[in-house]
């Protein structure tokens, strides 16, 4: 693998950049793999590259069924943060925020990861007493977080209305070392890396059943046949309880819409990321000037990658209110992608019931932040069959009632 | 939009007017039940990707709970029908049957 670097471009604009490689090679499955990871979005690719990495396993096949990164991957609002209540998921998400910020090094790829702060705005007395204990929860956790009041909201983002009527701002948690990423290019990083490794990266590859013998996994096949491994990595987000039902066990999972809006371009107005969880609103500005705004589920199962049109007019019309400014914006695009939704709002990495598969999901609505720390967990999960991140995340924590209750933690949002 | 026909007042109530109440048919357990019917009846989800039974209540509207065939792949609506049931009734049955032969989902098929 050529190395990119300012050497790199200057060599290449003499020759016209006909000197680049594909980023990663081009691959058909071969008959037998130590590991396949199904699903080649961001955690999926990251799993592979952290077993690649940190175990030396690099007899690896990563299986998408669409396009690389074409998933939530590409499709989520890019806001990276770790600002949890609960000690489990503190140490999983401050894990992730950490790598993002040594990932476009680590990778030779550029990530443009942005660390430009990240603000949860408390509308209501309720959200005012939980983002204090979570400051307070977070200073325990050694995760920088603080509270702050509403004059220095203010401050920070000059564009926000703090009087509104039905939502007036009343302070916020500030975690100044969140921020964003672009994407796509954390898939791509990815990709490149693991091809880099030796594994193969296998697009338009659909998992069409799972084949065990004696509860043990032994292979998979696909639309471009039959592929044996020795472990199974299920990390597929909306589609884990199709792939689950092929394996035959059953996830405390519903998949469910979530969209996502970009306005035109405007000149630079807000240069940290704001979250209003009481209304379901999230915005921030990416590079290109674009208003990236996301917004809440749909409320009931969904596959279709389309959400109801009336989540979009609540969560902008709260958002108008509170950052007037953007009232006469045209939006650009609008989009949706399915997310997969724990019982606690928490993700599961976890061993199944079959020997050898091993399962990750249920991040929801807020998987991209933790896909560095999610790979490096469960790559630990699949190489040594426990991992100090992972051990909360069980699927079997249900039956034994012991949540890691985000949904509580947070009022609306994770 | 979505659009389900409410069974007890008869509207055709848009999706705005009604409130999404998760996964029908569940069996309710109780005293003297495992750990693992109890995980089954409160944490694991049928999640289909086609034929689905919901609840529904028609929050704006009558007030009522009722039951939806649905299909999470397209959107397509097979049906309403009133909670005060085990399994779907027949002819909503036959009109899943008629669109998506070969369909099942938990015990019923």
């Amino acid at each position: 693998m050529k190395r990119y670097s300012a050497f790199a471009i200057a060599r290449e604009t003499m020759r016209q950049h006909t000197g680049w490689d594909r980023a990663w090679a081009k691959r058909t499955p071969k008959k037998k793999y130590d590991v396949i990871i199904v699903g080649a979005g961001g955690h999926g690719l990251a799993t592979a590259y952290f077993l690649g990495k940190n175990f030396g396993i690099t007899n690896v096949a990563i299986l998408e069924k669409g396009w690389l990164g074409g998933g939530n991957t590409g499709r989520n609002t890019t806001i990276i943060r770790s600002n949890y209540l609960q000690d489990p998921s503190a140490a999983i998400y401050e894990k992730s925020r950490s790598l993002y910020e040594t990932m476009s090094q680590d990778l030779n790829y550029n990530v443009m990861f942005s660390p430009r702060g990240v603000l949860m705005l408390a509308q209501t007395q309720h959200e005012v007493r939980g983002y204090k204990r979570t400051a307070h929860a977070n200073a325990l956790q050694g995760v920088t977080t603080e509270w702050i009041g509403p004059e220095k909201v203010k401050e920070i983002c000059p564009i926000m209305n703090i009087d509104g009527p039905r939502y007036p701002v009343l302070g916020g948690l500030w975690q100044a070392r969140g921020g964003t990423a672009r994407h796509d290019a954390v898939a791509w990083g990815y990709a490149r890396a693991c091809s880099d490794m030796g594994m193969d990266v296998i697009q338009k590859c659909e998992v069409t059943a799972v084949r065990q013998e004696n509860g043990k996994v032994v292979g998979v096949d696909t639309n471009q046949g039959s592929i044996d491994c020795d472990k199974l990595g299920m990390v597929v987000a909306g589609h884990s309880g199709v792939l689950a039902q092929m394996a035959g066990f059953r996830l405390p999972i519903e998949s469910v819409a979530l969209q996502a809006l970009v306005s035109e371009p405007i000149k630079p107005c807000m240069d940290i990321v704001v979250m209003a969880n009481t209304v379901h609103g999230y915005m921030s500005q990416s590079d290109k000037g674009e208003m990236v705004i996301g917004g809440g589920t749909d409320g009931y199962n969904n596959y279709t990658q389309r959400g109801s049109f009336h989540h979009i007019e609540e969560t902008v019309r709260a958002l108008v209110e509170t950052f007037p400014m953007i009232a006469r914006l045209k939006m650009l695009r609008q989009w949706g992608g399915i997310v997969d939704v724990t019982g606690d709002r928490s993700p599961i990495l976890s061993k199944t019931p079959v020997e050898g598969i091993f399962v990750n999901c249920g991040w929801g609505t807020g998987g991209f932040k933790a896909i560095p720390g999610s790979g490096w967990a469960m790559a630990e999960l699949m190489a040594k069959g426990h991992s100090p991140l992972t051990e909360e995340f069980s699927m079997f924590r249900f039956r034994e009632g012991k949540f890691i209750d985000e949904s509580v933690a947070a009022g609306v949002a994770h | 939009m979505l659009t389900l026909h409410c069974p007890y007042c008869g509207v055709d109530a848009d999706e705005t007017d009604l409130h999404a109440g998760g996964q029908a048919h569940l069996k309710r357990e109780g005293p003297g039940s495992s750990d693992e019917d109890f995980e089954d009846y409160l944490f694991l989800r049928e999640n289909p990707k086609g034929v689905h039974f919901e609840r529904w209540r028609h929050v704006y509207g009558c007030g009522k709970w009722f039951h939806a065939a649905r299909c999470t792949n397209t959107l397509q609506v097979f049906g309403t029908y009133p909670a005060q049931t085990l399994e779907p009734p027949q002819d909503i049955k036959k009109m899943i049957t008629d669109a998506r032969p070969g369909w099942s989902w938990g015990s019923f098929a």
